[in-house]
């Protein structure tokens, strides 16, 4: 991947610029292609799996994706690769470290934030984060250092000395990002780090997230949603009840669905019926839901007209009428058969409109 | 930002950290317990106004065999307070384990054992503050010790021992029910009996029979006693064995249980 050596690259001359001893183990670590690897990792939890059989790579200094539902097993699979949990088979390297029997080893150099890593709502942003520089280990002045910088650079330096209490939602996910960064780990793993924010909040956090990877740290991040994965992440895994059932850049898995997707509404599921059977004599991809048929057009908007002119010759006229590109979404469907689990919610929502 | 420099501290979960993480997740919890005022109040106006409201209130009806029962008393309240305090080692630790933090700390170089371990040894911390602002208020209503100083202290180590000992149990309920409202509601079951069906505050003697024989011998009893006999005075060894018995077969029960259920709880 060219992304991928071109980063090599990059440490390698960020360290020879920065460091003038010889390289540490540490520095090694950076240089390898890929800065994690799983192979057949396995996890069950009674009688559920949760992870079946999974495997992937990473390359270093890359953003990488695991979408999926809720309950596909991200979490599980994060939960092993910060070696809080160990799987039942397979294994799992970062930076060439098994996560199991060298997790001492790991620890230092990774870090863990989202949506069940926590901070202490009781202790103040700046007490926050001497914990857990204390607990990773660093000398006092690296900790009182770190913690200042952090909390300037996320916009926290205003909140430092007040309870983590009285923190606004946004904030507080400023302050897991930050506590996850104290030791400055060149691997990050970032669980659903925006569930729960708003816009502005996901924005802003995403913002930081593109920083940390122009400075190199590789990232795994889990996501329900599909913009965040198409927007941040180099490659895409998308995970399915324990399975990885695609793994591709995200412009790569909008392609396998060849085309710009054309949705048209129409009045009632019958007329819907009559339009699918008669686009479907003249297009491939042509699917129904209720009162909404889709059509995937192989050579763009162009088609447009054909689907119009075809309608029209049937007499059938449609209520609405929206073309865009395939969002990831889309990918979901078409590999699974299935909408990802908020697209089902808004259906449902839109069930009870009608 | 440089995330890109090694850590500086490649050294992680050895046995020399232990010390220093344990210490760290102490002065946390005790941080956290300074800044409630509900685990403050709690641990400190509580009993206070328990040793004020028993030797005022219920101090006339009651009647023990020799002596004052403000004398009585002291004993059993500074067991009661530190059993019932331990109680804050099960709502904390549930607390972490359902924030995330616990979670959090699993994916950090600390010892493993520190968690546990700071936890419980900021209880004691806590617990030897009580104990002494309990002993001040105790004196004012009239509490005596009638051996010596050494007795005195010699007691007050037994209560620290027992409240340590407790804390252990409880940290294991926190961390099994991994909520801090169920495991505030799973403690006062175990607590209740234990607390109250004692020598703590009645002489066992006016229980119904089938009752004494679980009072006489049960933990809380035999440690209310035993420092009652090093305050007072009287046959002191027996209790003193029997609640070091207690207080070790507990640890040695808990102590692995608390950490195994650590180690398997994210």
């Amino acid at each position: 991947m060219i992304l991928g050596q071109t980063n090599i690259w990059q440490i390698a001359k960020f360290s020879k610029s920065n460091h003038l001893t010889t390289p540490t183990i540490t520095e090694k670590l950076h240089r390898m292609a890929n800065a994690i690897s799983v192979d057949g990792v396995a996890k069950g939890f009674g009688n559920v799996i949760a992870l079946d059989g999974v495997d992937f790579e990473v390359a270093t200094g890359t953003v990488f994706g695991l979408l999926g539902p809720n309950g596909a097993g991200k979490t599980t699979m994060v939960r092993v690769l910060a070696t809080i949990l160990d799987p039942d088979r397979g294994r799992a390297e970062v930076l060439g470290l098994d996560v199991v029997k060298q997790a001492r080893e790991l620890r230092p150099l990774i870090g863990l934030a989202g949506q069940n890593a926590a901070v202490d709502a009781n202790l103040t942003g700046m007490e926050n984060l001497r914990l857990i520089g204390r607990l990773s280990h660093l000398g006092p002045g690296i900790i009182k250092e770190r913690s200042g910088e952090l909390l300037e650079r996320f916009g926290l330096s205003g909140a430092a000395d007040r309870t983590v209490r009285t923190y606004s939602g946004g904030m507080r996910r400023r302050l897991d990002l930050a506590a996850a960064l104290v030791h400055r780990p060149p691997v990050l793993f970032l669980d659903e780090p925006t569930t729960g924010l708003d816009i502005q909040g996901r924005s802003e956090l995403w913002e930081m997230i593109r920083e940390l990877v122009a400075a190199n740290t590789t990232v795994l991040l889990t996501t329900q949603y599909l913009e965040e994965a198409d927007r941040l992440a180099d490659r895409v895994a998308v995970i399915h009840g324990g399975l990885v059932i695609a793994n591709d850049t995200p412009a790569a898995l909008k392609a396998r669905l060849g085309g710009t997707v054309t949705e048209l509404n129409f009045h009632d599921e019958a007329t819907a019926i009559q339009a699918r059977d008669r686009l479907a004599r003249q297009f491939d991809k042509v699917e129904r839901e209720r009162a909404l048929v889709r059509l995937t057009l192989a050579a763009g908007a162009g088609q447009l007209m054909e689907v119009l002119r075809a309608l029209d010759a049937g007499g059938i006229e449609p209520a609405s009428l929206t073309v865009r590109d395939p969002s990831l979404d889309d990918v979901f469907l078409a590999l699974t058969g299935r909408h990802t689990e908020t697209e089902a919610v808004s259906q449902e929502t839109s069930e009870v409109r009608a | 930002m440089a995330t890109t420099a090694p850590p500086e501290s490649p050294a992680s979960g050895g046995r020399m950290w232990v010390v220093h993480d344990a210490l760290a997740v102490a002065q946390r919890n005790l941080i956290v317990y300074l800044r409630i005022p509900q685990l403050l109040v709690f641990s400190t106006i509580q009993p206070v106004i328990f040793v004020v409201m028993f030797r005022y209130v219920f101090g006339g009806a009651i009647s023990v065999p020799n002596g004052s029962y403000v004398d009585y008393l002291m004993p059993g309240i500074f067991v009661q307070t530190v059993v019932f305090g331990s109680m804050t080692a099960a709502i904390g630790l549930a607390t972490d384990l359902k924030s995330g933090l616990l979670e959090r700390f699993h994916s950090l170089p600390m010892a493993r054992s520190a968690v546990l371990a700071g936890r419980t040894s900021a209880d004691l911390v806590r617990n030897v503050f009580v104990a002494t602002l309990m002993a001040a208020v105790g004196f004012a209503v009239g509490f005596r010790i009638h051996t010596n100083v050494w007795a005195f202290l010699a007691g007050m180590g037994l209560v620290l021992l027992f409240g340590y000992t407790f804390t252990w149990i409880f940290a294991t309920v926190g961390l099994a029910v991994g909520d801090p409202e169920t495991a505030q509601a799973a403690s006062f079951p175990v607590m209740a009996p234990l607390v109250f069906a004692s020598s703590a505050f009645v002489p066992v003697e006016s229980m119904p029979g089938w009752l004494q024989v679980f009072a006489e011998h049960q933990p809380v009893s035999v440690t209310a006693s035993a420092i009652r006999a090093l305050f007072i005075g009287g046959p002191t060894t027996s209790y003193v064995l029997q609640s070091l018995a207690w207080c070790g077969g507990i640890l040695l029960v808990f102590v692995p249980l608390a950490v195994a259920r650590y180690r398997r709880t994210v």
